[in-house]
């Protein structure tokens, strides 16, 4: 009987061993042991194939990851790739789209733990513009310099210049090529203007122009109607940052940081100035309800759902909510090239240069943890060639970051695009510096609580001390 | 060898065999409960972010994250509002309401309480995220509860934005009090009715039956059902972030939602550890609150 007991009693001791055994050494082939030695030796032979040319035997398959935003297959981006790579020449690898599904801030959390390791990391990855630099500090994209040495297109002229310092991190190295741009302005409704009484090519001078237009449709158009929308909340991320709140302060002359000094701008006149137009919307009640607009679909009431029935008179927002109006797009409206403007934002008294617009944009970028890099260029510049990114662009509403495309006629006859183009001329980036993220979300609660009724100076008085907790004592200014 | 001499070891003269049995249980508590606790206690000490430079190199930044933690007004905000959910839901609401619930179908014939139970527990095994839908839908501008109050001609009230703790709260209580009248049913059906009986036959009130009687037969129960009510509170996250995100501001920004905020929305994860060790430690301290009073 004791014997048969302790008999029983090793089994689950047995069972253990098993199972600390088991979890041992398939927890040393996942993290430090044989993986990376595995997926080490797999791009090298790889790479010598592709020094000489030769093709190799076996497919291989070249990872692309974007964000999908929920429309799946039907996805412009999905649609895009699915096209170009059964026109891709090279027939020994195969494209395969590789999507991440999320909201727009969580898509860059998930993207930075995927790029983390090699074995999670696609060949591909879409980056968004002020996501760049971060990634690139984190070391998580390759630099592509010496690889842009040898493609034509990237010297000879057909990107447009400007654009390229979008691409371009802190330490001087490009990561990334890009595939479009936007720029932001005023977007109006000519009906609504009409109604009240002001004029239906309208170009405001300076930002008490914009407020007085915005007065006298909260005077005369009804109560349903709001007079300006700007995204105000922090749930709107990025929106909230760049189309408002640079879009005011970049407008004073001041900006978020001083590249000669190398420091952030932590108190200025033009955060106040900026943070005082945000608080005479909200005082005088010029602005949209903010049940309605501190909320994540912010953006989509404003462009899908008040702007096309004439529920809202201005709204100041990217390019490329057009593109919820074509008949492939979120809420087709057809006369919306009849009914809307789009204006220029202009600086806070009219001051030099006059208008004022931020780009912004998406690159395809090589992660460094790619397994093949070599494959994943060549795709690149396939992808990016003139002809495709013309199908990107025009399928999606997006500006077009090359100069050749921007002349084609087939890009110009798009509504808006030529005139939305043209503001790129002035157009500011924000800053190349990997703090920028955590800045921004910085920058997204002073708005909302300006907004929400907070004196400018205190959301100020904060702002300053969260961004010096962050980027520390000696890398801030005060003007 | 040979001088030392073979005593039988201490494990097999006392045997204690049972202590193979718990192994496996210690071995699973070891790899997937304290080893990342103690993971966690690490990183909270470091750097540790998401992407940035950080991202590239781990550093020991000692107590920094925890001097910032007690420096950030948010933080004060977000222990504040974690207890007034927690208050509020879980304490005031979900127990007292599950006690109530249990108390008015106890003696109730069968129907009765089978409904008036199913209703209630629609709402436990209805998953969180889908619950916050429905409430979210409820609540919000074009919602239900709008419809109703303005086809009575009052007029519509943002409920999200104009009260976002009670909404939140409303929703919890709506999620979570089954589980307390579920426990409180049984606990109230083990209360002997000999004794009440004879409490009426003593002249008794009924209010006096049930303070003198039948909380004092069921006190455990009670406590015991308030910390793990207290437990699943602390940790809501779902519930909340799909509501109202935390917002408007920091109306609703629970230490839940601050962590993630911190660590996947600014990307330091260095500091959303540190801020998750303090939820812990409030755990802990209601949790040794609560196990204490039942001693008493």
């Amino acid at each position: 009987m004791k014997d048969a007991k302790r008999k029983w009693g090793l089994l689950p001791a047995a069972l253990l061993l098993v199972l600390a055994v088991g979890c041992s050494s398939s927890g040393s082939s996942t993290s430090s042991g044989s993986s990376p030695k595995e997926t080490d030796s797999k791009p090298a032979p790889a790479k010598d194939s592709g020094d000489k040319g030769a093709a190799t035997t076996a497919k291989k398959t070249i990872t692309i990851t974007y964000r999908d935003d929920g429309s799946g297959e039907k996805g412009t981006l999905y649609k895009w790739i699915k096209d170009i790579s059964t026109e891709y020449p090279n027939k020994d690898v195969e494209i395969k789209p590789t999507p991440i599904q999320a909201s727009e801030g969580d898509y860059f959390a998930k993207i930075a733990l995927a790029l983390k390791s090699k074995d999670t990391a696609p060949d591909i990855v879409t980056e968004d513009t002020f996501m760049l630099n971060s990634d690139a500090s984190a070391g998580f994209l390759e630099p592509i310099d010496d690889r842009l040495k040898g493609w034509e297109d990237w010297s000879n002229g057909s990107f447009i210049e400007a654009m390229k310092k979008g691409v371009t991190a802190s330490d001087g190295k490009v990561y990334g090529v890009p595939y479009n741009t936007d720029s932001r302005g005023l977007w109006y409704n000519k009906e609504i203007f009409k109604k009240v009484g002001l004029p239906e090519d309208w170009k405001p001078k300076s930002w008490d122009e914009v407020l007085n237009a915005a007065r006298t449709i909260k005077d005369k158009a009804g109560s349903d109607v709001v007079p300006m929308w700007m995204n105000l909340g922090k749930a709107t991320g990025e929106a909230t940052s760049m189309q408002t709140y640079e879009m005011l302060l970049y407008g004073t002359g001041e900006r978020l940081y001083d590249d000669a000094s190398k420091k952030w701008i932590v108190k200025s006149q033009g955060i106040n100035d900026a943070l005082t137009f945000i608080e005479t919307i909200s005082k005088e009640k010029l602005g949209p309800p903010l049940s309605k607009v501190l909320n994540g679909q912010a953006g989509n009431t404003a462009n899908r759902e008040y702007l096309p029935k004439g529920k809202l008179a201005i709204s100041l927002d990217g390019s490329w909510i057009t593109g919820n109006y074509l008949d492939n797009g979120a809420a087709p409206w057809p006369e919306y090239k009849d009914v809307l403007g789009f204006a220029p934002m202009p600086t806070s008294k009219g001051q030099a240069p006059g208008t004022i617009t931020l780009a912004g944009g998406w690159a395809l970028s090589i992660p460094s943890n790619a397994q093949h890099k070599d494959e994943a260029w060549d795709f690149i510049k396939f992808a990016l060639n003139k002809e495709n990114t013309k199908k990107l662009v025009i399928s999606s509403g997006n500006i077009t970051v090359r100069a050749d495309v921007a002349k084609d006629p087939e890009y110009t006859k798009m509504p808006f695009n030529e005139i939305a183009t043209e503001y790129l001329k002035n157009a500011e980036f924000r800053p190349a510096q990997d703090k920028y993220p955590e800045v921004s979300t910085q920058i997204q609660t002073m708005v909302e609580t300006v907004a929400t009724g907070t004196k400018a100076e205190d959301a100020a008085k904060k702002y300053a001390q969260d961004v010096t907790r962050i980027v520390g004592q000696n890398h801030t200014l005060e003007k | 060898m040979g001088g030392v001499p073979i005593s039988t070891p201490y494990w097999r003269r006392k045997n204690i065999t049972w202590i193979y049995f718990l192994l496996p249980s210690i071995a699973i508590m070891l790899l997937f409960f304290i080893y990342p606790i103690l993971l966690t206690f690490f990183y909270s000490f470091t750097n540790l972010a998401l992407t940035g430079e950080a991202a590239k190199e781990l550093q020991f930044v000692g107590l920094d994250n925890y001097t910032r933690m007690f420096q950030d007004p948010t933080v004060r905000v977000s222990i504040w509002n974690t207890l007034v959910f927690l208050i509020g839901s879980a304490v005031i609401g979900q127990q007292v309401l599950g006690f109530l619930i249990a108390l008015l179908m106890k003696h109730k014939n069968k129907t009765f309480r089978r409904i008036i139970g199913t209703v209630v527990l629609a709402g436990w095994v209805t998953p969180e995220i889908v619950c916050a839908l429905c409430l979210y839908s409820f609540f919000g501008d074009e919602g239900t509860l709008n419809a109703i109050i303005t086809s009575l001609g009052i007029s519509p009230v943002t409920w999200l934005y104009t009260v976002p703790m009670l909404t939140v709260i409303l929703a919890n209580i709506w999620h979570g009090t089954a589980f307390s009248m579920l426990v409180f049913q049984a606990a109230l059906d083990d209360v002997p009715s000999e004794i009440e009986e004879a409490a009426v036959v003593d002249g008794a009130s009924k209010l006096q039956i049930l303070f003198r009687i039948t909380i004092p037969y069921i006190k455990e129960t009670i406590t015991t059902n308030m910390m793990l009510v207290t437990l699943q509170t602390l940790g809501v996250f779902g519930l909340i972030y799909a509501m109202t995100g935390g917002g408007p501001g920091t109306a609703t920004m629970t230490l839940p939602i601050f962590m993630y905020n911190q660590a996947f929305v600014n990307y330091q994860l260095g500091y959303g550890t540190a801020i998750s060790l303090l939820l812990l430690l409030l755990g802990i301290v209601l949790s040794l609150f609560y196990i204490r009073s039942l001693k008493e």
